[in-house]
This record gives structure tokens, C-alpha cells and sequence, in this order.
């Protein structure tokens, strides 16, 4: 039996921010309809935020409470930001934003007494991020007085394993990288593998209210819950891949904000949380689309989300309903991800507004680049420079199709060197070069470029590329990511 | 000929994975759509021209119907966060399309 753009049944309102929880008879018809939606096979699944630590609106949350969700569930991570927060073992959420996240779902979650999902823990799912995340969770706990039992489940690769899968050739490039080799191995700082759905299931067949992963593909944060629920593997991860950026597949978008998925036998349907969004046909289809190189098949972990027969309804006008996206099975592999250093980068910012300097810019950083070469000729090889030029061809370099200049120019001089040291002296000698380049027809002669900045130059840091982009085969899907249980109580 | 912009909602970029870049168009509604598809004015070798890459370097030039869109998908010039790296979400990467004027199916047909 389905049930049609059926009215919240019960007014669930969290208080957020108010100590007073729903009432117990609220409770009560709470978890009634939900074990009555279960058994008429239907599922609601909360998706709060984009990215745990994004935000949403109080008010959006509520409403989405409202629909009595079954699982909250959210996704914390991404590659997106680039290599340095795996590589360095940081956070690209700051603390204090997921922490006023996790309280109100942590609250929820336990008010209801339905599970919490977070998947891919403080960004790139490597242990220092899942500490951080379970450091935080306990934290709010302890100031929340909640208590629950908490399923924990790390995502890293021991080096040692992934050699042995090197030798036994389990492990292949993904995409357009070269074969893995030895170096790649040890030369990474963090080494993480995507998880499937089944750890999560071992989680949750162990009894846990929360369950807090490192590195996960992300639909399977959401799938999971459904699946052990014994609803169909394709349309759960096909809800998960839209659900996990909340909001995105809305018009107009957002990632800080709430959306909710009602999950059915044969179909699904996703709806915005915040009635000034809707989910529409084109929203949702063009949100399957996002971030993926082919459209029809997604491929994860255990096999591809095969959505050639998808198709994609209007049914209410927030709520768009899914069905037709199916699972094809195929042996197990998970995607494994690692970044390694590679050195210290430091950068300077200027403008310059001189026309007849920007109209010799290619000639004068060639001129910088060669006497750069010179005064560091002993430290050949341990360093980089690069110039970016904003309003010529910053953004897309040689690809720019109209790469004229303006009034001005913003520069951006960058080295990246074996040692922060040398970065320094390296980008300092540059800077001081060509501040004072001579070029033909200069009238400005005290200098050519204007710094907003003193220091005018900055350490950024270490710098880190990806190394390991590659398919790891499975015995068993959770071969590598072991379920931890952990009673925390307040 | 008709400029893309005209004719699309969408245009964007982005990274799908750290050495990959993809292009979405979405159409503004079906008949636009099926009149692009069955001209087939978007593939891999317009795609290649645009971006001044060899054609061997786009992975998939789809059309994807639910959505009404056109999907290239091409390796990155730079692995996301390399030396060299312009861009590392890739969304700022569709100015290129902007400029496109695509085939618009027979100039004297009622339609156009």
C-alpha cells in the first residue's frame, strides 16, 4: 500500500535551544505511526545539511522532524576541497559549526529514539577526522546529558594491507591515473578506503543509535538504514546520491538546508523540508547528474546504480517522485583514497595598475622567472614558482578563450618548495624582483606592484597532492572497516 | 545557428573525483532538448575544440534524457590541488560554453 502526499500525521516539534522535549504521548504516536509506516512500507529519511557543519535554517529542521523521519542521516565529507585535508589529517568544517549541528541532530535523534547516521567523519573519513567527530559528539552528549550506544567504524587502509593487495594485484587504477606502486603506498600521509553499506548494517544489527564512519560513498550513509530495513538496494542508493546534498537538488538550491525522502517499495519521492524550496523533475534529474562522469551508471561499492529505465515525476508541487533505479551487482570493490606532502607553499598577493606593465607582464615574468633560476641555482629541482594572473586568464589558464586584461591585473606568485625556508626565499626574491622589473617605457620607477598586505607574503603551509586513486577488490565488503561499539553515557 | 545560452537553464562545471572535470548542460524544456539531441550539436568533438584538448581526453559525451541535459566528462588538466591548479572545485571552468553557438536543425523550419 502507498500513500499519496499524506499530511504529517503527528506535529513533532525539537525543541532547539529549549530544554523541554515532546511530550510522552507525542512520543508515543510518534513511534506508532512509525512502526505502522514500516509495515506498510514506507520510509522517511531525514537529510539535514549538505555537509554536516553547513547548517539549516531551525525551522526547516522542525518541519522535517515533522514528517517523523525513520533515520537521520548526513553525509560529512568530500574530496572536492582538494588533497591538504586528507593529507594533513584536518577538518574542513570548523569545529564550532559542526558542533551546533550535531547538537540539534544528536537531540533529535535521541528525542525520537531513531538512529544517526554520519558517514565520511570531519571531511575525509581518515582516523584523526573520525576522532575529532567523536570527540565533538561526546562533548555535546556530556553537555546535552543524552546517553546512546555509539557505532564506530574507521575507514583506513593499513599501508602493510594495501602492499600485500599491490603484490596479489586486488588494487587498479580508477579513472586516468597510473598504476600504484610501492612509493605511492608509503609516500602517503592517510590512506582511506570508501565504505559500503555493510559495515554500516553491522552497526546497526548491533544495536546502535548512532553510527559514526570515516570515509563512506556517500549514497551508502543513507542506504543503509533502508536496506536493513529490507527495502531495495537500487532506489535506497539512488535516494542516498540525492539526499546526501540535502537541499542542492532543490530550486532554488542550497546546502544549508534540510531535505526529506520518503522511500516505498517500487519508487521514491524527495521533498525540500523549507517550503520555499521545491523539488522539481528538473532539479532532481539534473542533481543526478552532479559531480558523476556518466549519468546512467554510478558505479560504488559491490556493484553500479543502474538508472537507464529512471524515471522522474512531479507528484505533489514541493515533491518529486523517483522509480525505476536499479542495483547491478558486481564483485566487490571500494574506492581507496590517499594524499602525500609535498612540500611548503608560500604566496604573495598584489594588484598592479600601471598600463604599460601589464602591458609587458609576459615579458617581465619571464624576466623574474630567469632571475629567480639564477639566484637559486644551487637549489635546482627543490622548488616551484608559478604566477597566476586574475583578470587575464586566472581561473581558466590557457584554456581562457579571451585572455585580454583590463585596467588592472590581480597577481598571485606562488612557490612551493622542499622546505618552507626555501619557499620563503624563494617567493621573497620574487616578489622584491618584480616590484622593481625594469621594462621599456617604465615611468613609474618605485615600483610596479600594490600589496594590501603587510606581511605581504604568506605561509600556507604544508602542501599536499592525491596519490592513490584507485579500486581495491573485497572478499567481504567489510573486510577493512571494523564496527566498533562504544556506550556513552552522560 | 543559435547561441547555447539561449537555450540552456544550466551551464556549469565541475569535478567528478579529483582527475576529473564535467560539463552539465541542462536544456530549458524537452522540445529544445530533443531538437539538440537529434542534431547531435554537442559531442566530444565540440568539446575537445572548446577546450583545446585532444578528443581521446573526453571519457563520456552523453545525453542524458530524464534531465534534459548534455554530459561531457573530460580529465583534468591538473589533478585537483596540483601545482598548477587553477580551479580546485572546477565549477568556474564553463565560460568556454558560453560563447558556443550550436546547429539549430534546418534555418526555415516553423519551429525555429
Amino acid at each position: 500500500m502507498v500513500i499519496e502526499n499524506r499530511p504529517p500525521v503527528t506535529k513533532l516539534t525539537i525543541p532547539c535551544g529549549v530544554t523541554k522535549g515532546p511530550s510522552r504521548v507525542t512520543l508515543v504516536l510518534h513511534n506508532l505511526r512509525k512502526e505502522l509506516m514500516i509495515y506498510m512500507k514506507q520510509l522517511t529519511l531525514l537529510s539535514p545539511t549538505a555537509i554536516l557543519g553547513y547548517g539549516f535554517p531551525d525551522s526547516s529542521f522542525e518541519r522535517g522532524l515533522s514528517f517523523g523521519p525513520d533515520v537521520i542521516a548526513v553525509d560529512a565529507g568530500s574530496t572536492d576541497p582538494g588533497p591538504y585535508y586528507l593529507g594533513a589529517g584536518k577538518p574542513f568544517v570548523a569545529q564550532g559549526a559542526v558542533k551546533r549541528d550535531l547538537t540539534y541532530l544528536l537531540r533529535a535523534a535521541r528525542t525520537m529514539r531513531i538512529p544517526l547516521v554520519i558517514g565520511s567523519a570531519g571531511g575525509s573519513g581518515a582516523r584523526p577526522h573520525l576522532e575529532w567527530c567523536r570527540d565533538i559528539i561526546i562533548e555535546v552528549a556530556k553537555e546535552e546529558g543524552i546517553s546512546f550506544r555509539m557505532a564506530v567504524i574507521p575507514a583506513d587502509v593499513p599501508q602493510p594491507y594495501l602492499r600485500e593487495a599491490l603484490w596479489d594485484e586486488r588494487i587498479k587504477p580508477l579513472g586516468p591515473v597510473t598504476e600504484l606502486t610501492e612509493a605511492d603506498i608509503s609516500d602517503s600521509t592517510y590512506l582511506v578506503a570508501q565504505m559500503g553499506i555493510e559495515p554500516f548494517i553491522k552497526a546497526l544489527d548491533g544495536g546502535a543509535d548512532v553510527i559514526l564512519a570515516g570515509r563512506s560513498y556517500d549514497p551508502a550513509v543513507f542506504a543503509a538504514f533502508p536496506v536493513w530495513k529490507g527495502f531495495k538496494e537500487g532506489l535506497a542508493l539512488h535516494l542516498g546520491k540525492i539526499l546526501e546534498c540535502a537541499a542542492i537538488a532543490a530550486l532554488p538550491g542550497s546546502g544549508s538546508d534540510c531535505m526529506v525522502g520518503f522511500l516505498e517499495e517500487d519508487r521514491f519521492m524527495v521533498e525540500p523540508a523549507n517550503r520555499e524550496r521545491r523539488a522539481t523533475v528538473a532539479s532532481v534529474a539534473a542533481h543526478t547528474l552532479y559531480e558523476k562522469s556518466n549519468p546512467y551508471l554510478l558505479p560504488g561499492p559491490g556493484g553500479d546504480l543502474d538508472l537507464y529505465q529512471t524515471e522522474f515525476t512531479q507528484v505533489a508541487e514541493h515533491r518529486v517522485a523517483v522509480k525505476g533505479s536499479s542495483f547491478r551487482p558486481k564483485p566487490y570493490t571500494v574506492k581507496v583514497e590517499g594524499a602525500k606532502k609535498v612540500g611548503y607553499r608560500v604566496i604573495t598577493i598584489a594588484g598592479a595598475r600601471d598600463p604599460r606593465f601589464i602591458e609587458h607582464l609576459d615579458e617581465i615574468i619571464a624576466g623574474v622567472e630567469e632571475r629567480t633560476v639564477g639566484n637559486f641555482q644551487w637549489e635546482k629541482g627543490k622548488y616551484k614558482l608559478m604566477f597566476h594572473i586574475y583578470g587575464r586568464n586566472g581561473v581558466m589558464g590557457d584554456q581562457e578563450p579571451h585572455p585580454s586584461m583590463g585596467n588592472e591585473v590581480g597577481i598571485v606568485i606562488e612557490a612551493l618548495a622542499e622546505t618552507e625556508e626555501l619557499a620563503e626565499a624563494v617567493l621573497g626574491f620574487a616578489r622584491s624582483t618584480m616590484l622593481h622589473f625594469g621594462f621599456p617605457g617604465r615611468l613609474a620607477t618605485a615600483g610596479n606592484l600594490a600589496f594590501p598586505y603587510s606581511p605581504s607574503d604568506f605561509k600556507v603551509g604544508e602542501a599536499y597532492i592525491f596519490s592513490i586513486h584507485h579500486l581495491l577488490s573485497l572478499e567481504r565488503p567489510d573486510e577493512i572497516f571494523p564496527v566498533t561499539f562504544e556506550e556513552v553515557r552522560s | 545557428m543559435k547561441s547555447l545560452v539561449e537555450l540552456a537553464s544550466v551551464i556549469r562545471t565541475k569535478n567528478a573525483g579529483p582527475y576529473e572535470l564535467t560539463i552539465d548542460v541542462i536544456f530549458k524544456d524537452r522540445k529544445i532538448y530533443e531538437r539538440i539531441k537529434k542534431s547531435n550539436s554537442l559531442d566530444a568533438s565540440v568539446i575537445a575544440r572548446l577546450y583545446g584538448v585532444p578528443e581521446s581526453d573526453i571519457i563520456t559525451a552523453i545525453y542524458f534524457d530524464p534531465a534534459c541535459a548534455f554530459k561531457a566528462t573530460m580529465n583534468r588538466k591538473v589533478p585537483c590541488g596540483d601545482f598548477g591548479e587553477k580551479d580546485i572545485y572546477g565549477a568556474q571552468q564553463h565560460a568556454p560554453l558560453l560563447d558556443l553557438a550550436v546547429q539549430w536543425g534546418d534555418e526555415d523550419d516553423s519551429d525555429s
